[in-house]
């Protein structure tokens, strides 16, 4: 038996491959929309993997270091490291700030991490090209998403960094590159004031007469010393040991150095559940929203198409052809338009939509099953609509007007 | 003949959907999470390593001199301005005396008077004494009494006493005097080295207490770096290394110095050790006191060594190691670290041997059962 779908495909194959492809495009901006949506979720997960962490130790009641500012005294740490369970603990800031280069700046979120080497909770876990910081100053690993390369010389406050290892996927929750830089850098970048700014302070503080004493000579100089110093850091990474329950390691942290301490499945779900929770759902109403409009277009199309081969129905009823067959022409035509629209979506949003977003797409497997399927759903479903038109034709139209 | 248009058209139809389905393939198992991981490998070398530390530091004089008067006053004039070299000996300012040169004058009128007193005193001595000698020889003459000669015996002694104290008396005014004059001297600010006048703090007409400083003079040919270090970073500090010295306002130029010792008191607060570097020889111009600068300590050179570059370190639960990959297969191989460059090089003391092949470079976090794809550099890294 001939297949009547593949003859009438065959007939005008060229315009139904190119509705194929236009179908295909709508589906890749839907495709991609899921993947937005997957790839904010990310960010936030990545931020969390590349910290290294078991445990976040932050400012007591805050939401810290990620979702609320929180701030604790550097030398917190070693108190810390000495609890039984802790593996390593590691001092961390987070500042998200404009990076400047030669020309212009980017944003990116500033982490000054510990010295030690490699493998130190904060560093990042692999680079892409360079090597890892050796020095304990004025080196930088910045994330390939900021544009910057080995070798250049980045502007962060008033001192130059020198790129010397590139990451790659090393994000904040929202998506701006990180730059990594040692830890008394960070600290002092984010303190520090523009010289104008320490100017005004030193005159005010000058013009104070309880600081500017002259029979204490030397008050003055220690008060400005005191001013310009910043002992905080912004969380507190740790480690836990093999065997131990971070749980619990967590909870004899908060019992008895009085700090608030968060588990990965805590952090992740301060990160997801309410740092990222509102503009997550706004792409999802977007998804939502496009996948009922691609839907109804589908519908629309094969109306159309059913529509426009309404003569030949009513001939193919004139001449006793079963219903049954009349149905399997508009949903094979049908869900051969969906297929190519599929994999024509999967290929642009993959290789054309994917790269030029701005911020991360994860097209994961499971959404493209997922996609695959309801394409499919939707082809059958909008199907029937043309199915009813087709079959209630009279058989005298093919002779009529 | 009627046959053809039809296979035209299926053939057409095969052009267009062949590739489509074709590239679909590649898009599904080339990108996204199941495509796999480009990575860069990098082989284990048997290289020297010449280590160093990196520290960065301030230049300071070693000796400063501040120079003010030691008793409170009004400055009267300096001599100097800041940047002026000076000379040891010579005088910078001047303490205005106010009264000093009335009460020399007063101490100098006294003095003579404590002169005349002298004489008169000498005077009366001799006097008494050639009387109490007179009535000596009228007694051995019987011409009278001893009650006379005894007091004039008396008066002898009370002349002499008298003439003790006038002496002292003049000896105590010359003391004062030379005590005036002294302290006249005491006025002038005096340099004690040949250095560098770098603040001028009192202007003419400042009343100072004693103590404080009116110049300060440094020794510009004592100008060292007070140099820190990570303590996490400083294994193998130690006095006579030589350094290399950059100073902030001259970037990528480098100066000579050596370590001249290690402070024997650490940074408790900031994890920093301490250290004086100086400079082989002093720059010209002399770099501003208080410039930061980047000092580089070269350690001693280790012979050949197995070695693999920083990045291919990987913690993974809590075990220092590096991904090996033989025959195409990832594995996770823990490893002991030694001494590392500054060039990202770490030797690796066991766990590898020399033309072992390890991940450098990742796209992504690998795990045992990630497929990889041993690139030469990463995509989207410009070589």
């Amino acid at each position: 038996m001939i297949s009547l779908a593949g003859r009438d495909i065959m007939h005008s194959w060229g315009k139904f491959v190119f509705t194929g492809m236009g179908l295909g495009l709508l589906i890749g901006i839907t495709l991609s929309m899921a993947g937005i949506y997957r790839g904010m979720v990310d960010d936030a997960k990545v931020l969390l993997d590349n910290s290294g962490a078991d445990l976040w130790v932050v400012q007591k009641d805050t939401l810290g270091p990620y979702a609320e500012s929180s701030s604790l005294y550097d030398d917190l740490w070693r108190g810390i490291r000495g609890m039984g369970g802790v593996e390593q603990a590691a001092n961390i800031t987070y500042l998200t700030m404009q990076v400047g280069k030669q020309e212009g700046d980017v944003r990116a979120m500033v982490t000054g991490i510990t010295p030690g080497g490699p493998g130190t909770p904060g560093w990042p876990p692999h680079l892409v090209a360079g090597r890892q910081m050796t020095r304990s100053h004025y080196e930088a690993v910045a994330d390939i998403a900021s544009g910057f390369k080995l070798g250049d010389r980045i502007q962060i406050r008033r001192t130059q960094y020198t790129v010397v290892g590139l990451t790659r996927r090393m994000v904040s929750s929202n998506g701006d590159p990180m730059v990594f830089i040692p830890l008394k850098d960070a600290q002092e970048a984010q303190f520090l004031k523009d010289n104008d700014a320490i100017r005004g302070q030193r005159r005010r503080t000058a013009e104070n007469p309880a600081f500017n004493r002259p029979d204490v000579p030397g008050l003055f100089d220690a008060v400005i010393a005191s001013q310009t110093t910043n002992p905080y850091v912004n969380a507190v990474l740790v480690q836990v040991e093999a065997g131990h329950d971070p749980e619990e390691v967590a909870e004899s942290i908060r019992r008895w150095k009085r700090l608030t301490v968060y588990t990965r499945s805590q952090m992740e779900e301060i990160l997801v559940g309410k740092l990222i929770a509102t503009s997550a759902r706004q792409i999802f109403m977007f998804l939502v929203i496009l996948s009922i409009v691609s839907s109804a277009i589908v519908a629309f199309i094969i109306y159309t198409l059913t529509l426009g081969k309404i003569r030949e129905i009513a001939v193919l009823k004139l001449i006793g052809t079963r219903n049954r067959t009349i149905v399997g022409l508009i949903m094979q035509q049908s869900i051969a338009l969906g297929l190519i629209g599929f994999v024509v979506g999967k290929i642009s949003a993959t290789l054309l939509m994917a790269p030029i977003f701005p911020k991360y797409v994860l097209l994961q497997p499971l959404d493209s099953v997922m996609g695959f399927m309801a394409v499919v759903m939707i082809c059958v479903l909008s199907s029937i609509i043309a199915i009813r038109a087709a079959l209630r034709v009279d058989p005298a139209e093919a002779i009529g007007g | 003949m009627k046959k053809l248009p039809f296979q035209k058209r299926t053939l057409a139809l095969i052009a267009v959907l062949v590739p489509l389905l074709a590239l679909f393939v590649y898009v599904a198992l080339r990108s996204g999470p199941l495509a796999p991981v480009s990575v860069v490998l990098a082989t284990i070398e048997n290289k020297s390593l010449s280590p160093a530390l990196f520290g960065i530091g301030t230049i300071e004089a070693r000796y400063t001199y501040k120079i003010g008067p030691t008793v409170a006053g009004r400055v009267k004039r300096l001599n100097v301005h800041v940047g002026d070299r000076v000379k040891a000996g010579q005088v910078l300012g001047e303490m205005d005396p106010v009264d000093l040169y009335d009460h020399i004058r007063a101490q100098d009128a006294t003095l003579k008077q404590a002169d005349a007193q002298l004489n008169e005193a000498q005077v009366r001595r001799d006097y008494a004494q050639t009387q109490a000698l007179r009535y000596e020889q009228l007694l051995q003459a019987r011409s009278t009494s001893e009650e006379v000669v005894a007091t004039k015996q008396h008066d002898l002694l009370v002349a002499k006493a008298g003439l003790t104290a006038a002496r002292e008396e003049r000896s105590r005014v010359r003391a004062e005097r030379e005590a005036l004059g002294a302290q006249r001297s005491n006025l002038s600010l005096i340099a004690p080295v040949d250095g560098l006048v770098v603040s001028r703090d009192a202007e003419p007409g400042t009343t100072v207490v004693a103590g404080q400083a009116v110049v300060e003079l440094i020794d510009p040919n004592t100008l060292w770096v007070n140099v820190r270090f990570d303590q996490i970073r400083a294994q193998g500090l130690a006095p006579s290394l030589s350094a290399q010295i950059s100073l902030r306002s001259q970037a990528g130029e480098q100066k000579a110095g050596r370590v001249l010792r290690v402070e024997p008191l650490a940074d408790a607060v900031t994890e920093e050790t301490l250290a004086k570097v100086v400079f082989d020889q002093i720059p010209d111009p002399l770099p501003p006191v208080g410039e930061l600068v980047e000092v580089t300590v070269t350690l001693p050179t280790l012979g050949a060594t197995p070695i693999a570059p920083n990045a291919a370190i990987h913690n993974i639960d809590g075990n220092l190691g590096v991904w090996q990959v033989t025959n195409g297969a990832l594995h996770f191989i823990p490893v002991s670290l030694g001494i590392a460059d500054l060039e990202g090089r770490v030797q690796i003391r066991e766990g590898l041997q020399v033309g072992d092949q390890v991940v450098a470079y990742s796209e992504n976090t690998l795990n045992e059962h990630s497929r990889i794809h041993v690139v030469d550099h990463i995509p989207g890294v410009t070589p």
